[in-house]
């Protein structure tokens, strides 16, 4: 989910000879760069795609909640940060789809498979965005939870996902950034204005925490995950890592976060924080979220439109080809 | 600037139809973010509505300072009613299809080829360098918009018929980019603006020769009856503006 993938994998088919897999184990151990034409088992290679392609889905689906505001926009300013923005999650997409391809996957498959529902895309992306706050919780909050997912996968150990991530990463802290400033300026500003981003805030927190997947007792893929190399942190160690980055900048905002139970615990040098209610985050992956059938639908319809543009794009590019042959 | 005195009225109106056109082009252009035929192309469109609107962000910048007392472009783009903006019907009316939005984009950005082109050696320095850079941006526009129009035109039976059904319904609207009834003859003859009427032979050379290799007629349809630059907008302009403009009206003073 958006880099933190936790649903179960498939078992795996075709398993490489044994002593074949013998040098993959090797970079395994020494932390080297599994590369697109080396070994590696089949199960590692389902898992990689899968999880790359979730999180694909995830930043194109994440375009809609913030394009939801571009039209909308409360100054000129503000209209391009966001267009930057949404225009580099559609780039992410791209270098995302394009890691999954050195897998042997395809891209339009995978558009198939996230079309139909048999893959899915981050949670987070099923609530609305209703008010312009609403930019700057997603950038603040959401963005810094990627971010604390994403990092760690600059350090997987499949290279075409790792060196994306590296490029993903860069441009993600850009966005919280974005979004902080955005809040900022929002809670400095008129008495309905800070109104709007308290409002916000109380929406996104508990989602926004839900992002790192469930609790590590209720987390059976990790294990394995964690041995190859493609998953670092537990999903409790990066939500903790998250509260504890987290919390004094909403102070610096001057902001709250809805949880009576946020407090310093000077034994754990952390931030202990209250129990999560996941019974919402699986309705929501059940596809019950306020705005699933709705996010989905509006891809589909983007997909089925553009088809005939597609078609097109192929015929000319076949038909340029002969061209060229016949005067060669 | 020899044409502005005291009264700069014919120059504020003149770099207003300028920015309005880029702005009312990439808030229509920006719908398709997310919405486009595929991926490659909301980043492709979201740059091109990007630069237009930082084209626009310039030159709303610069009316605004003209004026006594000065505006700011968002109170220029916010806080303006529909009959003071100066924009052309070809980019304020409602999205049709892919084909639509990419006849749209070839008609403006080889228009504004020609018109930054010329534009860069004004006599107003801002202007100048406002064109110098805006060229760069509208000759990749106009890359972007030959490339689909050819895809289109010469692609499948189904494509070139869309194609050449939003050229023909597009065409009528192009006209109205070469109007100069609202331009002081003052500002050209100094040399500060270009007349419009200047641009349509250079353009028209351009578009017939990208329709004629993708395939496509050339219509030959009357002009619409429009009135953008006199603040006489299609009915459509209105819903983009309440939307654009909503939120900022909603709270003002503040700062976002
Ligand atoms: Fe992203
Ligand atoms: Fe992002």
């Amino acid at each position: 989910m958006y880099g933190n993938d936790f649903t179960a994998p498939d078992e795996g088919s075709r398993e490489p000879a044994e002593d074949r897999l013998a040098e993959f184990e090797r970079l395994l151990e020494t932390e080297g760069r599994v590369e697109p034409r080396d070994v590696m088992p089949d199960g590692y290679r389902k898992t990689l795609i899968r999880q790359i392609a979730q999180h694909a889905h995830s930043e194109i689906i994440g375009m809609q909640p913030e394009g939801n505001w571009i039209s909308r926009a409360p100054s000129l300013r503000r209209k391009a940060i966001l267009m930057a923005k949404v225009q580099d999650e559609a780039g992410h997409g791209l270098y995302l789809y394009a890691a999954a391809e050195t897998l042997g996957a395809d891209r339009g498959e995978l558009l198939d498979m996230l079309h139909s529902g048999r893959q899915k895309y981050s949670s987070i992306f099923n609530y609305p965005t209703l008010t312009w706050a609403d930019m700057g919780a997603i950038g603040w909050l959401v963005d810094g939870a990627a971010i604390v997912n994403q990092v760690p996968l600059c350090r997987c150990s499949y290279g075409p996902y790792a060196r994306a991530m590296v490029r993903v990463c860069k441009e993600e802290s850009f966005h919280q950034r974005q979004g902080f400033e955005i809040l900022h300026t929002l809670s400095h500003g008129t008495e309905a204005q800070k109104a709007m981003a308290q409002d916000a805030v109380d929406r996104w927190w508990w989602p926004s925490l839900m992002m790192f997947g469930p609790t590590d007792d209720a987390s059976p893929n990790s294990a394995q995950s964690m041995a190859w190399g493609i998953k670092r942190f537990s999903n409790d160690e990066l939500r903790q890592r998250f509260v504890d980055m987290t919390v004094p900048q909403a102070e610096v905002l001057g902001l709250t976060l809805p949880d009576p139970d946020l407090r310093w615990n000077e034994e754990r040098g952390s931030y202990d924080f209250g129990e999560i209610d996941f019974t919402e985050l699986f309705e929501v992956i059940k596809g019950n979220g306020p705005c699933n059938k709705q996010r989905l639908a509006h891809r589909v319809r983007a997909h089925e439109d553009g088809a005939w543009v597609r078609e097109a794009a192929d015929a000319y590019a076949a038909k340029q080809a002969r061209r060229t042959s016949e005067v060669a | 600037m020899a044409v502005t005195g005291p009264d700069n009225s014919a120059l504020v109106g003149y770099v207003l139809s300028l920015g309005d056109d880029s702005l009312v082009a990439a808030q229509r252009l920006a719908e398709w973010i997310a919405a486009s035929p595929q991926l490659e192309e909301d980043v492709a469109v979201g740059n091109i509505a990007l630069d237009l609107l930082g084209q626009a962000r310039s030159l709303l910048t610069y009316a605004g300072s003209l004026e006594d007392p000065p505006r700011t472009e968002d109170d220029l783009a916010y806080f303006r009613d529909e009959r003071d903006f100066r924009s052309v019907h070809l980019v304020e009316r409602a999205n049709g299809d892919f084909g639509v939005t990419m006849a749209r984009l070839l008609f403006l950005s080889s228009y504004h080829y020609e018109l930054y082109a010329r534009l860069q050696r004004s006599a107003d320095e801002t202007l100048a360098a406002i064109a110098a850079k805006a060229v760069k941006e509208v000759d990749y526009h106009r890359d972007h918009a030959t490339m689909w129009v050819l895809r289109l035109g010469d692609g499948t039976e189904l494509s070139h018929a869309r194609m050449q059904a939003a050229v023909d319904a597009e065409w009528p609207y192009v006209e109205e980019l070469f109007g100069n009834e609202h331009l002081d003859p003052a500002l050209v003859e100094s040399g500060v603006a270009v007349d419009p009427a200047e641009l349509r032979g250079p353009w028209r050379e351009y578009v017939a020769g990208v329709l004629a290799e993708a395939t496509l007629t050339l219509p030959d349809v009357p002009p619409a009856v429009t009135g953008g630059r006199r603040g006489v907008h299609d009915e459509q302009m209105g819903y983009l503006l309440a939307e654009m403009q909503h939120l900022a009206r909603s709270h003002p003073g503040a700062t976002w």
